[in-house]
């Protein structure tokens, strides 16, 4: 005995209604091809078709307007078996809202066959038009007609890579027609014109849908028959962990801090300025203390300013903030700007470290002038300034930054690391 | 093992160790962390070409009988809306971390905020109940990950994750040896040879599970109001009633996923209560005030919403509360005490930038004690 696919003799539509031959059809396609109940995944959207769902004795699932296409990609793409046949019905509105997903969906060549019941009208709100009813066609709220040609929902998803799209007539036996979609993998898809009698006809009186088409230029052909290109779900179960052992921060060094000490780096984007707080961060963990570390910098990353606060203490640290920092290291014109509040704001126990190729501001920080960016180079300046408040505050030991500064790329210079061991004498 | 991390690593990795099986993004900052360590860490990673494609992929995978993890900020988390409640009634388990950051609309994307917890306690059309469990420290982003994965399997319900920019952006020093050890969540099947009614509740008002690729037993999922077989029915009692148990569900089962840190000090009448980015700032002066002499407790919720009759609870044994959220109109106090806050609850508040403990403490010495 054939499996019955739908348990009712009544299917919810209006009388003469296109869906019912989607629907019936759909059943005979699939006892053509002998695929089970379980077997299938009917996935509907929102608007008259999509209340089928009940009549269906396979899986089902109702999602919302617009989205049945994406939904049934993540179940395709979640289920991951191209044994498992998902249909999706989809009116001409749903198509409309949900355009992308159809694009994308025959993009990534998931595993489905949509299956479009164009009635040129959104028939569950009233007849009004979508974006593929066809130039001319009159609906209740537009008995002008429609100014321009639909989109050809077809040739869209041909071009952006379905395995096989086809646009049929929606009148007497199309379970063959379907039945050729419903046997492709790869992603397929049937546009069934067809009539609402509701608000099509009583807009558009003595309408033949053979006869629209024909008017309309509308193509009823197959559009695309290609090798089926299917989506495959990648499952990687060899994945590390986040935590790899290269991670870990040794302490090995010592520091002088009894209180955290909160800094703030401020210069251009491109010169160093995050990765030179990374490296004191680190040097700051080899000696056993607790770090923090923010970044700041405009959403294009590559141009003005670049800056950074860090926090370094011997306790752990709460509250990241630092509105007013201890230390504030300015290596360029963009620093200063971005960094004029907090020196105008800095008290007499603060210090600021400033290039000397830079107007010094006025302040009441203490000042400390030097030549980084002409004697090591823009790129290394925030690294250099680093190293000079080391020299100057002592508060964790040389020999860390020193280590971190070596294990990093800019130690590559032979120039610089000679220059830098130079000056602050490592 | 001390280790230079931000909080986007350790969530991710707790989600995966948690059982979470795939992540599906958009990229936004400040949630762009989370995005790139997936990748390098979910057993499936998949880029959705929108955050509307994004919830629904994931809505897909979880009826496949997947655990689906997104990351997100507001301007996604609006466009996911509809989809988050379509999730939410078909009772798909998934996981969407929220990270906030400064709105309305585009707001500035690079800096932090707290401002979207009203939206999520009126996210459902009707206003339902769903879980959001928010981070407070470094390892929330471990412990309250692994819960929030936890929750959604156990309660078959979409579950919010909701943190913000700077704790998944700063980065910090760690201990990573401090970590309790996450186990994968078990999932149940429903499993008895009888017919399977796909929203029929146990004794927790949970329904029984099965994907939608099972070959034993019909299934059903949908959005619009159902009753228990699945089936679409409009205003239907049994429908009806279906709809209010997915809110039961939620509520009543609050203690299975109920978080929060309560530091009591005997002496104080003063509760200092903060959440998220904002909390830490308030253990901060906490501590600070009680160096100081002046005793306070520090009440920390985690699980944010729905708010548990236990929080009123622990909120009526004091004078005087200082509610301290980065946000401006003080959106968590108003679900707490209404428009019209009573007189001994004070707030702080801030936007485009975190609360700083000082003004914390400046509020708290205003009253009491
Ligand atoms: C996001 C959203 N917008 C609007 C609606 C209202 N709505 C319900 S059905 C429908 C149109 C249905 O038309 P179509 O997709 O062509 O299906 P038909 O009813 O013709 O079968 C609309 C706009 C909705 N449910 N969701
Ligand atoms: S309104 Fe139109 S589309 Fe809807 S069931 Fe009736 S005839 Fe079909």
């Amino acid at each position: 005995m054939e499996t019955k696919f739908i348990n009712t003799d009544t299917l919810p539509f209006c009388s003469g209604c296109g869906h019912t031959t989607i629907s019936r059809n759909t059943e005979k396609a699939l006892q053509k091809i002998g695929l089970n109940l379980l077997d299938v995944i009917l996935v509907t959207d929102i608007g008259c078709h999509g209340i089928i769902d009940k009549a269906f004795d396979t899986h089902t699932v109702h999602g919302l307007h617009g989205r049945s296409v994406a939904l049934a990609s993540g179940i395709s793409a979640g289920v991951n078996n191209p044994d498992k046949k998902v249909i999706v019905y989809i009116g001409d509105g749903g198509a409309s809202i949900g355009m992308q997903h159809l694009l994308d969906a025959a993009h990534n060549g998931y595993n489905m066959t949509v299956v479009v019941h164009n009635n040129m009208l959104y028939g569950m709100t009233g007849g009004q038009p979508s974006e593929l009813t066809p130039k001319g066609f009159k609906t209740p709220t537009l008995p002008q007609g429609a100014t321009h040609k639909g989109y050809d929902i077809c040739g869209l998803v041909a071009t952006a890579g379905a395995s096989y799209v086809s646009r049929i007539t929606g009148i007497g036996d199309i379970s063959d027609q379907l039945a050729e979609a419903f046997s492709r993998t790869g992603f397929s898809l049937v546009e069934v014109m067809e009539i609402c009698p509701s608000y099509g006809v009583k807009s558009n009186p003595g309408i033949k849908l053979k006869t629209l088409i024909e008017e309309a230029g509308i193509e009823i052909k197959v559009y695309a028959d290609n090798e089926p290109k299917a989506f495959e779900t990648q499952e990687r179960n060899d994945l590390p962990s986040l935590f790899s052992p290269s991670l870990e921060i040794k302490e090995e060094f010592t520091h002088r801090l009894d209180k955290p000490v909160r800094l703030f780096l401020s210069g251009t984007a491109g010169e160093g300025v995050q990765s030179a707080a990374e490296m004191f961060i680190r040097a700051g963990m080899r000696c056993g203390l607790q770090g923090t570390k923010k970044g700041s910098y405009p959403v294009t990353v590559g141009v003005g300013f670049s800056a950074s606060n860090l926090i370094l203490s011997p306790e752990p640290i709460f509250y990241t903030g630092a509105p007013r920092p201890d230390v504030i290291l300015v290596t360029s014109e963009d620093g200063i700007k971005f960094a004029r509040k907090l020196i105008d704001n800095a008290g007499e126990e603060a210090l600021l470290i400033i290039d000397s190729t830079l107007e010094t501001p006025k302040t009441r920080a203490r000042v400390v002038s030097h030549h980084f960016r002409e004697h090591f180079g823009g790129r290394n300046a925030m690294i250099t300034a680093l190293f000079e408040y080391l020299r100057q505050s002592n508060i964790i030991s040389m020999d860390a930054l020193k280590k971190q500064f070596m294990d990093s790329k800019m130690a590559a210079n032979t120039k610089l690391k000679a220059l830098i061991e130079e000056t602050f004498g490592i | 093992m001390q280790a230079l991390i931000d909080g986007s690593r350790l969530m991710t990795e707790a989600l995966v160790k948690a059982g979470a099986e795939v992540f599906i993004g958009y990229p936004i900052t400040p949630a762009n962390n989370l995005y790139l360590f997936s990748g390098k860490r979910f057993k499936t990673f998949l880029a959705a070409p929108d955050e509307i494609t994004t919830l629904q992929w994931m809505s897909g995978f979880a009826a496949a009988g997947k655990l689906p993890v997104t990351a997100t900020s507001f301007p996604g988390f609006a466009l996911m809306l509809e989809s988050i409640n379509m999730a939410y009634m078909m009772e798909l388990p998934m996981v969407i971390v929220l990270v906030q950051r400064l709105g309305p609309a585009t707001g500035t994307a690079t800096s932090g905020a707290q401002g979207d917890i009203a939206l999520l306690n009126g996210m459902l059309s009707g206003g339902y109940s769903i879980p959001v469990i928010s981070t407070s420290e470094a390892n929330d982003c471990w412990e309250m990950a692994e819960n929030a994965l936890k929750t959604a399997v156990e309660l078959r319900t979409p579950v919010i994750l909701l943190t913000s920019k700077e704790e998944v952006m700063t980065q910090f020093s760690f201990d990573l040896d401090t970590l309790k050890e996450i186990k994968a969540v078990e999932r149940k099947y429903y499993s008895s040879d009888g017919k399977f009614i796909p929203y029929k509740r146990d004794e927790r008002g949970v329904p029984e599970f099965l994907p939608v690729n099972n070959d034993r037993h019909q299934v059903r999922y949908t959005a619009s109001t159902h009753n228990e077989n699945g089936i679409l029915e409009g205003i239907t009692p049994g429908a009806l009633n279906n709809t209010i148990s997915i809110n039961k569900k939620i509520e009543k089962n609050i203690d299975s996923y109920l978080y929060y840190d309560l530091e009591k000090d005997d002496a104080s009448d003063t509760l200092l209560v903060s959440y998220g980015i904002t909390a830490n700032a308030a253990r901060e002066a906490a501590v600070r005030l009680r160096k100081e002499g002046r005793p306070v407790s520090v009440f920390i919720p985690k699980t944010l919403l729905p708010i548990p009759d236990k929080y009123m609870n622990i909120m009526s044994g004091y004078s005087n509360i200082v509610i301290a959220e980065e946000n401006h109109p003080g959106l968590y106090r108003k679900l707490l005490f209404g428009v019209k806050a009573p007189t001994n609850v004070h707030s702080v508040n801030a936007i485009g930038r975190m609360i700083n403990p000082d003004e914390i403490i400046e509020e708290v010495k205003k009253h009491g004690n």
